[in-house]
This record gives C-alpha cells, sequence and structure tokens, in this order.
C-alpha cells in the first residue's frame, strides 16, 4: 500500500478515535502525533506492524520543566516521518523500552537515562551512554535545573 | 579451546577516535563483542541551549571535522522550518554544491584510510592525492579546507564567482577519470577483491533491524537515502541515482562509495549548469518563534538527524542531534560476529567511524594593508607560545628540564 500523509491520519483517527484533534500535519512528510501514555504501547506497535514505519530515526527526550516528554521519530522508506510524542511524569519518571520493536534503537534510550534521568523499563543489562563511568548519581545533564559544574564538585568530594 | 578477552580501545593505534571494542575470542574467531562509547561525548546539545541560533550553528559545524557541513545545515534546515524562511534559489544551489563537494572529500577520505586498513598504502596515496583537489576547491569556495562556514540562518554567507565555478566544472572531469581507475581497481584487481569480499558480513534483514544507514546499509541492498526519500534542499530537482549493491561486505561498501562519487560529480554539473542569479540569503530574524522542526540530511556517512524546538526567544529549546556513526555502531557488533579478529579494523573501518583531520599547515599572511607577507612556521610558533603565557601556560620551563633528562640519559 502507498501511504499519504492523509492516510496516515485517517488510519490512524479510524483506528484510534481519541488521536482526533491530534495529529498535525506540518509540512509534507511530518506528522506530529501526541499520543496518550496509557494507549501508546497500541499506537506504537500500529505504525510499527501495519502501518510501514521500520525506521527508528532516534529517539528525543525533553524536559518541559513540570513534564519529560519523549518523541519517537518514526520514518517509512518512503520518505514520510510520524514524531510520535509521550508524556512521561517528573513524580515517576518510568516509561518502557522499544528494544523489541528496534534492537538498534536501545542507545537512544540509553541517552535518554544518561541524561533525563529517565527510568526506561526493559532495557537490557549493558554499558551506560553516553556519560562517563564515574559519573556522580543523579545528575543529570539534559534536565532544565542542572547546573554545570555540580558534577565536579560532587566528584571531587568523592575522591 | 579457552576464551581469551581482548580490549581493542578507547585509545588503540587501529582507531582513530575513541571507543571500546571488548572482543571474547574462541581461538582466532571473534565469538562476543561488548561496546562502550560516550568516550567523545562533548555536551554539545546542552551546549546549544546556552547559546544563540547562531552561535549554536557554528558550535553544531563542529560536532564532525570531516561532515561539518552537514550538520550545520541539518541544523539550519530545521531553524528556518520554524522561522518559516523562504531560502533563495541561489543560496540553496551554493549549499547543495558544497555538500556534494564535503561528500567527495569524505568518500575519497576513506578509500585511502580503506586501503591503509588492509596494507594497500598506494590506494591510501593515490585516494589522498586525489582528495587535496576537492580540498583546494572547498577553501576556493569557502576559505576553509573544513568547518566551511558557509552556512547562515536563511542562506549561505559567500556567493560564487562565474572562474570558480568553471574551476568546479573543470575539476569534475579530472575526478571522474581518477575515479573510473579506481573503479577499475576495485572490480578487477583480485587481491583487493579477495581481501575484502565476505568481511563483515551484514545481511538485508539485520542492516533494517539495528538500524543501518547510509553506504553501511546500501551495500547490503537497502535503498534508504534521505536525499531521495525526503528531499531537501535542491534535491527534489536534481537527477541523480540511489546506489545500492548486493555484496553486504566490506568490499560491497567501496563499491557503493565509489560509484556515489560518480553521482556526486553527476550533481555538481547540474548545479554549476542550473546555477541562478539572485540573492544568496534572506535576512533571519534573530528571536525564532516557539516551534518545533525534525530534519533529515544524508551525510557521507549516513542520515544525520536534528531535531529543534525553538521558545520564541533568541536561544534553542533543546536540540538533539543523531549523526550516522551511532546508528552504524549498533550494526558493527553484528558484522564482527564469527569474523576473525585480523579483521577488525577493516570492518570497523568500512562504516567510516567519524573522525577529525582538522590538523593541517596553512599559509598565514601578515596584511599590513596590500601589502601582504607569509608568516614563518618560527615566528607563528613563537607567537603561540607568547600566547600561551599571557594566559598563564610556560610549558618553556618544562621543555628545558626534557632536555637535560634527554642529555642524562644518552650520556
Amino acid at each position: 500500500m502507498m501511504w499519504t500523509e492523509e492516510k496516515i491520519q485517517q488510519e490512524l483517527t479510524g483506528k484510534f478515535a481519541f488521536l482526533d484533534g491530534k495529529i498535525k500535519l506540518q509540512r509534507p512528510r511530518r506528522l506530529w502525533v501526541d499520543a496518550p501514555a496509557e494507549h501508546f504501547d497500541a499506537i506504537f506497535s500500529h505504525l510499527v506492524r501495519q502501518m510501514d514505519f521500520p525506521v527508528l530515526l532516534t529517539i528525543t527526550g525533553l524536559d518541559e520543566t513540570s513534564q519529560f516528554c519523549v518523541i519517537y521519530h518514526l520514518a517509512q522508506l518512503e520518505g514520510i516521518v510520524c514524531n510520535l510524542k509521550v508524556v512521561v511524569p517528573k513524580d515517576n519518571p518510568t516509561w518502557k523500552s522499544v528494544g523489541t520493536f528496534f534492537p538498534g534503537g536501545i542507545i537512544y534510550e540509553r541517552e535518554l537515562v544518561d541524561l533525563l534521568g529517565l527510568k526506561i523499563e526493559g532495557l537490557p543489562p549493558g554499558n551506560r551512554y553516553p556519560l562517563p563511568d564515574d559519573w556522580p548519581d543523579g545528575q543529570f545533564p539534559l534536565r532544565k535545573d542542572w547546573k554545570r559544574g555540580g558534577e565536579a564538585a560532587i566528584k571531587e568530594k568523592a575522591s | 579451546m579457552s576464551k581469551v578477552t581482548i580490549p581493542i580501545g578507547p585509545q588503540h593505534p587501529a582507531l582513530k577516535e575513541p571507543a571500546r571494542f571488548c572482543l571474547t575470542l574462541n581461538g582466532e574467531k571473534i565469538y562476543e563483542i561488548d561496546l562502550r562509547l560516550g568516550y567523545n561525548h562533548r555536551g554539545i546539545e546542552k551546549a546549544c541551549e546556552e547559546r544563540t541560533y547562531i552561535q549554536a550553528m557554528y558550535l553544531v559545524e563542529r560536532v564532525c571535522g570531516i561532515c561539518s557541513h552537514s550538520h550545520s545545515t541539518a541544523f539550519i534546515q530545521a531553524v528556518e522550518e520554524i522561522a518559516g524562511l523562504q531560502l533563495p534559489r541561489r543560496g540553496l544551489y551554493i549549499r547543495t554544491l558544497i555538500a556534494e563537494l564535503e561528500r567527495i572529500h569524505s568518500h575519497l577520505l576513506w578509500l585511502g584510510v580503506a586501503g591503509h586498513e588492509v596494507g594497500f598504502d598506494t590506494l591510501l596515496m593515490y585516494a589522498w592525492r586525489d582528495r587535496e583537489l576537492v580540498m583546494d576547491i572547498l577553501a576556493d569556495l569557502t576559505g576553509n579546507r573544513v568547518n566551511y562556514g558557509i552556512n547562515t540562518i536563511g542562506g549561505v554567507r559567500r556567493d560564487v564567482t562565474p572562474r570558480q565555478i568553471e574551476r568546479v566544472t573543470k575539476a569534475m572531469d579530472t575526478f571522474e577519470e581518477r575515479t573510473k581507475y579506481y573503479v577499475q581497481v576495485a572490480t578487477e584487481e583480485s587481491t583487493l577483491i579477495a581481501r575484502l569480499s565476505n568481511v563483515g558480513k551484514l545481511c538485508y534483514d539485520d542492516a533494517m533491524r539495528l538500524g543501518a544507514i547510509g553506504p553501511t546499509a546500501r551495500a547490503c541492498g537497502l535503498e534508504r537515502d534521505a536525499r531521495k526519500a525526503d528531499p531537501y534542499g535542491l534535491y527534489g530537482e536534481l537527477d541523480f541515482k540511489v546506489i545500492t549493491d548486493k555484496h553486504s561486505d566490506v568490499y560491497g561498501r567501496a563499491v557503493v562509495r565509489l560509484l556515489e562519487l560518480m553521482e556526486s560529480y553527476r550533481i555538481i554539473r547540474q548545479l554549476c549548469k542550473g546555477m541562478p542569479e539572485g540573492p544568496i540569503a534572506v535576512k533571519a530574524p534573530r528571536k525564532i518563534p516557539a516551534g518545533e522542526a525534525l530534519s533529515r540530511y544524508e551525510a557521507p556517512r549516513g542520515e544525520d538527524v536534528h531535531y529543534v524546538r525553538g521558545n520564541g526567544t533568541d536561544k534553542p529549546e533543546r536540540v538533539k542531534i543523531r549523526a550516522p556513526t551511532l546508528a552504524n555502531l549498533q550494526a558493527v557488533a553484528k558484522m564482527l560476529e564469527d569474523n576473525y579478529l585480523a579483521d577488525t579494523t577493516i570492518v570497523i573501518a568500512a562504516i567510516d567511524p567519524c573522525f577529525s583531520c582538522t590538523d593541517r599547515a596553512v599559509l598565514l599572511k601578515k596584511s599590513r594593508r596590500r601589502n601582504e607577507e607569509p608568516v614563518l612556521w618560527n615566528s607563528l610558533r613563537d607567537y603561540g607560545i607568547a600566547w600561551h603565557r599571557k594566559q598563564g601556560l610556560d610549558f618553556g620551563d618544562m621543555n628545558r628540564r626534557f632536555g637535560r633528562m634527554m642529555e642524562r640519559s644518552s650520556r
């Protein structure tokens, strides 16, 4: 099936009625979808398995002060990109891994863990990425309230 | 036979950049791979949040020493989309011209490195000789061999003259002739074929599953090229082929890059021929409105992905960068599995991992109005020493002590 931006929007709202009004076509080949956290699995799996989105370009994590936002940049080989956004609360920053769909995407999830301090359930054991092994616990550089130099003071104190 | 674990890296003569590959061997064959990355993490994404868009653009250009134009273009494409800027055609032509020249520079660099890794240093010398030609063209057009600084939000910073266009077109003849020879070497030279064939195999399904991109993916028959699938800049209007190959090994990766060079020459000819007159940039606002954009760019090594979110100020709220090597390194572990230890270096080199090549001698000119005078190496060195002394760093004493130590040990 040859997908167009309109067909993708129709398919998504047809299958998931609650997405009505939550899909934005910013420009040709760029769709932005706000996914409710409780329905994320179903939408993600439908996009990958039924709607020919076999590519995960990357995962972006954002600190929006009151909450975290995780964006999955999914792409079709023909070029359409679906940016699937999901909100993760600050008081319980736990989210799940999509490693079963994209084993190559695990490295992007490790970035979320190291840089934003999200807990990703289902992440296989392995080396951290990208911060050094002696980086102090609880220091997450991409959080907006993080200040540069804090980690150096902690390291010095520990040594 | 008992298993042996060999650490390669973070610092290792065979690697051009720090990364640690811990290889568990069963005899001569690799049994298990443990990969540790991040030694080059410089916190650029965070640093962008503290800088204005223009400052961030120059910083992003320094993500990579070779695909510098790729990163700055990928970044400003996103910014331009948020700001709703329509670029003048001539600006787009120049931007695309530099992009393809950069691809030539990167692919020729890779060809040399690959030759070196398999002990074929003649190929290294030939490829790098030719690479000098494209470096000279880039220096002629932009003023720099790498980190060109040609981009600006809304277009490009430097125009090109008809004489320069003529020189670029003429150089393409030389490149074409020489690349044809390399294609001949790659397809007929039996030792090279034997050394590269069936090394670092990666099948189509694994390339897809692990998210391989760029020439690495295209050598597995996977037609992934952002220039074709998600055209940006001028690529939607240009006539070029996406090169794929079915070998799925290091040999295939070499063939793809060589044939891609030929396509780049075709693209550059089209650009030189069709370059319209007109302005090269539009004025961009200092404050970029709130909004977000995802930009894709086919860099020489694979796809660059940049995400930018603006918040209405002159500084970005968030910049996310995904460079191609990160995506391809996942596939390297698969390629190394059950391969010989001796093939490790060429398998790693075959994805063309990124390293900086900015070190080079330059001819600096002391400007005395129009009477320019070259700066000699010694005076440049003296200037450097004096500059560091002013910052409170004096290596003179250390050098003297080292000299005395060497003298004593030689007695």
